[in-house]
């Protein structure tokens, strides 16, 4: 096991390279002159272009500019941007928000995912299966957009539970915006847990801890939720990885400064350097999370074995 | 078997002593698509220290019966009538939590595929130490200690050593091994073996069958022996009930039963046997199909199939095959079978 975590964590590093080439390849193809885009209507020197397009090195070939890129890489320096910000400087203010919108988002999913499904498993054709369909159904088929447009009209506007944009308020600020980001998987955890337990309430060991003579809250703790809820785990870990980056729109519609909205301001404005080092920076959080995944794959199932 | 109830000075129930009586059961399963009857009237009783054999095709309502024994069937979909007395109480009227206490220590059972019965996430020990942690509240170290004795007993090979392992690393007849350890763990008054050797290898399947026997021969307790495998039946049962369609068609001694037997559908099985060892023990013995249980044939359940079947005027009054149902009836001494022409049949 130690072996095949440590050969996995290696090979993130030519993962993490080739994926920080690709976006810098499209930063780089992107049209535009990201010295205009810096000046807006302003009218700038040719002096000051020149100073910036020598610093930037923005006349270098594709592959100068990455190795440039590289060399700062190596001894930590992500570059800075258009204004002399380090990026590392950013990616600090920023995704500290990110992960707190991350955690209230997975806490959601897990919750109410994990209850909702299990609940449905248990009494397949209840009441609240059917609820728990219907209900994952309509959320699925909304557009995030969308969703997070009614959520700030209903819960921000017009019961004015919760606020709808910013971060002044704290934790409290993340209730709505963690709520929409979860929405879609917060659905698929109550859709696969509920099919899980349903599956599993019908296998032979199940049958087995009955005739054990078991009591029936540890036929369904012990012996069917243990197992059905291996796949649902595995899902949560690997959508961390996906929520920390894929959290542009919620960011951008509830006003929130993390790394997603960066990234999105940042490709507007053309500053390479942020897109690059944020995006490879979720690439890292992708890649890193489904290692784990895999290591908790084997941790939950004794039939998984990696060496 | 109207002995009555005694004990040895060992605490092993002297053998003669009624333990299970099973009275007139119905199993039923009601579905969007119909009213399945997998059990139909069954009647039998089991004493300490007797092997008894429940033989039939697939489909006949063996496994249904015997779960509706355990207590383990879902109602609904099933819904269960009739008696099932153990030690003079009836469990089909006794509340969940004192049926769920027998599970164990008094009734216990083994299923055919132990490799999909066995929980895959849980070490083989954890397994048989549940049933000390539930029934006996025992810690997880005494748990354990009682494991590896179990495993000790069912002879697995380096019971200390493998107590932690899971099933998925034991060889197939080592897995039924450990599914009898986790069954005879309470030392159960009962065992219901439901084909434990159906899925094993021949030497393997007669391993299995001698172990169960040793144990049985320890406890006393009563056997019973749900298989296709006649030669099984032939060697371990005293007593051997044989199923058709959810009823009982025919019981006796496995002497008598296997000598010359009064049902027509019994004595197809036994023609069959030579067939049955070329096809590796699944039953493929008479011409026709076994009924469907949403639409038992009225009369005789059998007579679709039967060579000596009589109808309309060649019957006997109130014995037409097709539309006089005939009742389990004692057709020669200790023999019972449910056909109207069984003296014929035995003459045969
Ligand atoms: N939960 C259920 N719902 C509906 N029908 C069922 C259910 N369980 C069993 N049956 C039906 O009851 C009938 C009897 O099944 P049972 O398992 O007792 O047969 P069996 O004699 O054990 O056969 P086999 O030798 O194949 O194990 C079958 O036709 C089966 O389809
Ligand atoms: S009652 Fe008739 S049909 Fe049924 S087994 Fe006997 S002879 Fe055959
Ligand atoms: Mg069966």
């Amino acid at each position: 096991m130690g072996r095949y975590i440590a050969r996995r964590l290696l090979l993130i590093i030519p993962v993490l390279l080739g994926a920080s080439f690709l976006i810098f390849a499209m930063v780089y193809a992107l049209p535009g002159d990201p010295i205009r885009a810096l000046a807006g209507d302003r009218p700038i020197s040719p002096a000051v272009v020149e100073v910036l397009t020598e610093r930037f090195n923005l006349n270098d070939p594709l592959w100068v500019q990455y190795w440039e890129y590289l060399k700062g890489l190596l001894s930590g320096d992500l570059g800075t941007d258009f204004r002399g910000r380090p990026v590392l400087d950013t990616i600090e203010r920023t995704l500290p928000v990110t992960i707190r919108l991350t955690l209230v988002a997975i806490l959601f999913e897990a919750v109410i995912g994990l209850v909702a499904g299990v609940l449905a498993g248990i009494r397949r054709n209840g009441f609240l299966d059917n609820l728990v369909l219907v209900s994952t159904t309509v959320i699925v088929s909304i557009p995030i957009l969308v969703l997070a447009f009614i959520a700030q009209l209903l819960f921000g506007l017009k019961l004015g539970w919760f606020p709808i944009a910013g971060t002044r308020d704290g934790w409290y600020g993340y209730v709505l915006p963690g709520l929409v980001l979860a929405s879609g998987s917060l659905a698929y955890v109550a859709r696969l847990t509920r099919t899980s337990v349903a599956e599993n309430l019908r296998a032979d060991y199940v049958r087995t801890a009955r005739a054990k003579g078991l009591p029936r809250s540890r036929v369904i703790v012990q012996h069917t939720l243990r197992n059905s809820l291996i796949p649902v785990v595995t899902f949560i870990g690997a959508d961390i990885g996906s929520l920390l980056g894929g959290a542009i729109v919620t960011e951008t519609v509830f006003n929130l400064p993390g790394i997603g909205r960066e990234v999105f301001d940042s490709i507007r404005s053309q500053e390479g350097a942020v897109v690059v080092g944020i995006v490879t920076l979720m690439v890292f959080f992708f890649i890193f999370f489904n290692l784990v995944v895999d290591v908790l794959y084997a941790v939950l199932d004794p039939r998984i074995r990696y060496d | 078997m109207t002995l009555p109830q005694t004990t040895t000075a060992a605490g092993v129930p002297a053998p003669g002593t009624p333990l299970l009586e099973v009275d007139d059961l119905h199993v039923e399963f009601r579905q969007r698509s119909g009213v399945v009857h997998a059990v139909n009237g069954v009647s039998y009783e089991l004493a300490a220290g007797q092997t008894l054999a429940i033989l039939g095709e697939s489909g006949s309502g063996k496994s249904v019966s015997a779960q509706a024994i355990m207590g383990i069937l879902d109602t609904p979909p099933a819904v269960i009538r009739g008696g099932i007395r153990f030690e003079g109480r009836d469990l089909l009227t006794m509340s969940a939590e004192d049926q769920r206490k027998i599970r164990g220590p008094g009734i216990s059972m083994i299923f055919q595929d132990a490799l999909s019965s066995l929980n895959p996430v849980y070490s083989v020990g954890w397994q048989i130490g549940e049933m000390f942690r539930v029934h006996r509240g025992a810690s997880r170290k005494e748990a354990k200690r009682k494991a590896v004795e179990l495993m000790d007993r069912v002879r697995i090979p380096a019971a200390a050593r493998r107590v932690d392992d899971y099933p998925h690393q034991f060889s197939g007849g080592m897995r039924q091994r450990v599914m009898i350890a986790m069954a005879i763990a309470l030392d159960p008054r009962i065992l219901i073996a439901d084909e434990p050797t159906t899925a094993l290898d021949v030497t393997v399947q007669a391993q299995v069958m001698d172990l169960l026997k040793d144990l049985q021969r320890e406890t006393g307790m009563g056997l019973i022996l749900i298989t296709h495998d006649l030669g099984v039946v032939n060697e371990v049962a005293d007593d051997v009930a044989v199923m058709y369609a959810g009823r009982i068609v025919e019981r006796g001694t496995v002497d008598d039963v296997f000598t010359d037997a009064a049902h027509p559908y019994t004595d197809g099985l036994m023609k069959s046997v030579p067939q049955v060892e070329a096809k590796g023990g699944r039953l493929q013995p008479i011409t026709g199909q076994p009924p469907n249980l949403a639409a038992i044939p009225g009369g005789c359940p059998f007579h679709p199939r039967c060579s000596h079947r009589r109808l309309g005027a060649a019957a006997a009054p109130g014995r037409e095959c097709a539309t006089d149902v005939p009742p389990l009836r004692l057709v020669a001494p200790g023999r019972e079978a449910a056909c109207h022409y069984s003296e014929e049949v035995l003459g045969v």
